[in-house]
């Protein structure tokens, strides 16, 4: 029996017909070349992927990956076939993560003991070097028992990359989990992720998209015990021509778990697009759980474009909470006014709006040194382009 | 000494029906030193004197002037107003999230002086200031405004007038909504601000209740978006006993 398999058996869900659940498979002939028309894909521009969802080689090693372990944490590279992946109970749900299972040579593999408690975070750097060559990935993040880390991926350079990310966390880890898309304007990255969390385990995913032509990602979570949390934060902001997608899924498989998912973006120029998508799917068994979810978009300029459908399926009617709010906007007249009221000039204002909206977000993270580089990252950005901001 | 000069003012907001034209024709004259109280019922026009002062996009002024010693404001920036030495104490002051009141004060405080306070002593200058208007200092690591009581945001906008301590304040209906506590707080904030002896203050409230706690030199009655009546201190007497009727009528007739 595989690691798998037995997951699969120890959830002993019943079955459920939700469109929000799609039937996994590891082999990618059970993945059609999408059309563009399925639920799934039909916010992604297909053209610009460059063939992740075709049939193109994923064999390139365009790329480099330099590893800051904090002490206590394994950080190694282990041969695919050596390598405990699929630990997360993850199955590939699309054609793109199903062809990088196949394609990936190696695992990396980060391993936080039990009980060991780390405050300095794990840094792992992925440079891309060329885009010519597409490139595929497999990150596996283990949590033991009653551990607590912080384990930060940082993505940047030119690349054209597929990646499926597994993160287990056992019973009564915390884990802060980071991913920084930080790329050049030319790369393309579509990553899946999966989070398989314990009993009493907390999960703080934080997803910073920040660059890249094409960034699709989409990250799932599911229950193992009773009492997990999942918290999934995000911050984007789309320039002039950017895809940015977010496609999120909290499965609610056990009793008296909770979810809170918040994600915010900013656009700006000329098709800027973004998608956020955010399913929490609550089953039969999630007897008492609490989730939210909400995605608020502020578009800067004309011709940028944003996407947000949250989705809600409850099977069961005994739950604590359950509730979404989205909302896309311009900049607020008032908000303006009143900063303008004390002196502070226009394009002051507006960057302080700015930095308000995502300040929400960015003053949780929880990690100083990330929470400084995101403030000035959404400053050069609004720099970059403060002039067409009108 | 400072003059803030209002002629003929004329001011429109659009409306579904096209223009609508609310002020009509308003003169008034502030100097520093003095306190002008704007008393007038609902829908006089009181608000919007305010906001077109301080240059709120939302009311288009058509004719007349507003001068600060001669010099024009209307065609300035609403930020470039604040800068020349105004000051709107709101209504209802808006919620800015994610913006903590120390950022928004220091910025606010570097843009009015055209140069950063110094940090030592700017802290303690911030911290006392809350502390007049009884709001904790936590309040500084606060949004500004959200989450904020009516009271809370009005003892904000208080603390603000005394930090950046403008020429002149306009302070429209700062004292609605107050319990009498909190009324006090505030009035002696004004008090505070106004004995400095060289700024002027624009008082603009809906009820007397306020003029127990500040003294104006002027009152004005406000009524169909003019001036109906001015006088001196006497007159709010005569207002609190008789109320606007007899203004709203004559307006009404005229």
């Amino acid at each position: 029996m595989t690691a798998t398999q037995t997951v699969a058996e120890a959830l002993e869900l019943s079955p459920v017909e939700s469109h929000l659940h799609p039937e996994g498979s590891f082999n990618v002939e059970d993945h059609a070349v999408p059309s563009g028309l399925e639920e799934i894909w039909r916010f992604t521009p297909l053209k610009r992927l460059r063939g992740l969802h075709q049939d193109t080689p994923l064999d390139g090693d365009d790329f480099k990956v330099e590893v800051d372990a904090a002490d206590g944490v394994t950080a190694v590279s282990v041969p695919a076939a050596d390598s405990a992946r699929g630990a997360s109970g993850y199955v590939p749900v699309d054609r793109v993560s199903a062809r990088a299972w196949e394609a990936a040579q190696s695992v990396f593999e980060v391993t936080i003991p039990a009980n060991a408690v780390i405050d300095e975070p794990t840094t792992i750097r992925l440079h891309g070097e060329g885009l010519e060559k597409a490139a595929a990935g497999h990150l596996l993040v283990r949590a033991g028992q009653f551990s607590k880390a912080v384990v930060v991926v940082d993505y940047d350079g030119s690349a054209t990359w597929a990646e499926n990310i597994e993160v287990v966390l056992e019973d009564g880890a915390q884990l802060t989990f980071v991913t920084i898309q930080d790329w050049n304007d030319d790369s393309v990255h579509v990553v899946t992720q999966h989070a398989r969390v314990g009993r009493d385990a907390e999960l703080r995913h934080i997803a910073v998209s920040l660059g890249g032509d094409v960034v699709r990602a989409s990250t799932s979570a599911d229950y193992l015990g009773t009492g997990g949390s999942v918290e999934m934060l995000g911050v984007y902001f789309a320039d002039a021509g950017q895809h940015i997608e977010h496609r999120l899924f909290v499965d609610h498989t056990a009793p008296r778990t909770k979810s809170n998912v918040e994600y915010k973006g900013a656009l700006q120029g000329k098709d800027a697009h973004t998608v956020w998508i955010g399913n929490v799917l609550i089953r039969k068994e999630a007897e008492g759980i609490l989730t939210y979810e909400s995605n608020d978009n502020l578009v800067l300029t004309d011709g940028a474009k944003a996407d947000s459908v949250p989705n809600l399926e409850i099977e069961t009617g005994d739950i604590e909470g359950a509730g979404h709010a989205s909302t896309t906007g311009r900049f607020d007249d008032e908000h303006l006014f009143y900063l303008q009221s004390r002196g502070i000039e226009e394009e002051e204002a507006r960057r302080l709006v700015v930095h308000g909206f995502f300040n929400d977000i960015i003053r949780r993270i929880g990690v100083p040194s990330l929470q400084e580089r995101l403030v000035a990252s959404i400053e050069e950005e609004l720099a970059e382009h403060v002039g067409r901001l009108a | 000494m400072s003059t803030l000069e209002i002629k003929d003012l004329h001011v429109s907001v659009k409306t579904e029906e096209g223009d609508k034209e609310i002020l009509k024709g308003v003169d008034l004259t502030v100097k520093s030193g003095e306190v002008h109280a704007i008393m007038g019922p609902n829908g006089s026009g009181k608000s919007t004197l305010a906001y077109s002062i301080a240059g709120h996009p939302k009311y288009d002024v058509t004719s007349g002037s507003v001068t600060l010693d001669g010099v024009d404001i209307l065609s300035m920036t609403v930020d470039q107003r604040a800068r020349a030495g105004l000051f709107l104490a709101m209504q209802y002051p808006v919620e800015v999230p994610g913006v903590s009141v120390a950022n928004f004060l220091r910025t606010a405080k570097t843009a009015i002086d055209g140069e950063a306070p110094k940090l030592r002593t700017w802290v303690k200058d911030v911290n006392e200031a809350l502390e007049r208007v009884t709001l904790d200092k936590e309040f500084a690591q606060r949004s500004v405004n959200e989450g904020f009581s009516g009271g809370e945001k009005k003892r904000h906008e208080i603390a603000q007038l005394e930090l950046l301590n403008p020429k002149f304040a306009v302070l429209d209906e700062t004292d609605s909504g107050l319990d009498i506590d909190a009324l006090r707080v505030v009035s002696d904030g004004v008090n505070r601000y106004s004995t400095q002896g060289d700024r002027g203050v624009l008082l603009i409230t809906h009820y007397t209740r306020i003029l127990q706690y500040i003294k104006p030199d002027y009152v004005h009655v406000f009524v169909a978006g003019r001036l109906a009546e001015s006088g001196g201190r006497e007159l709010a007497d005569q207002l609190e006993a008789e109320g606007y009727d007899k203004y709203v009528k004559a307006a009404a007739q005229a």
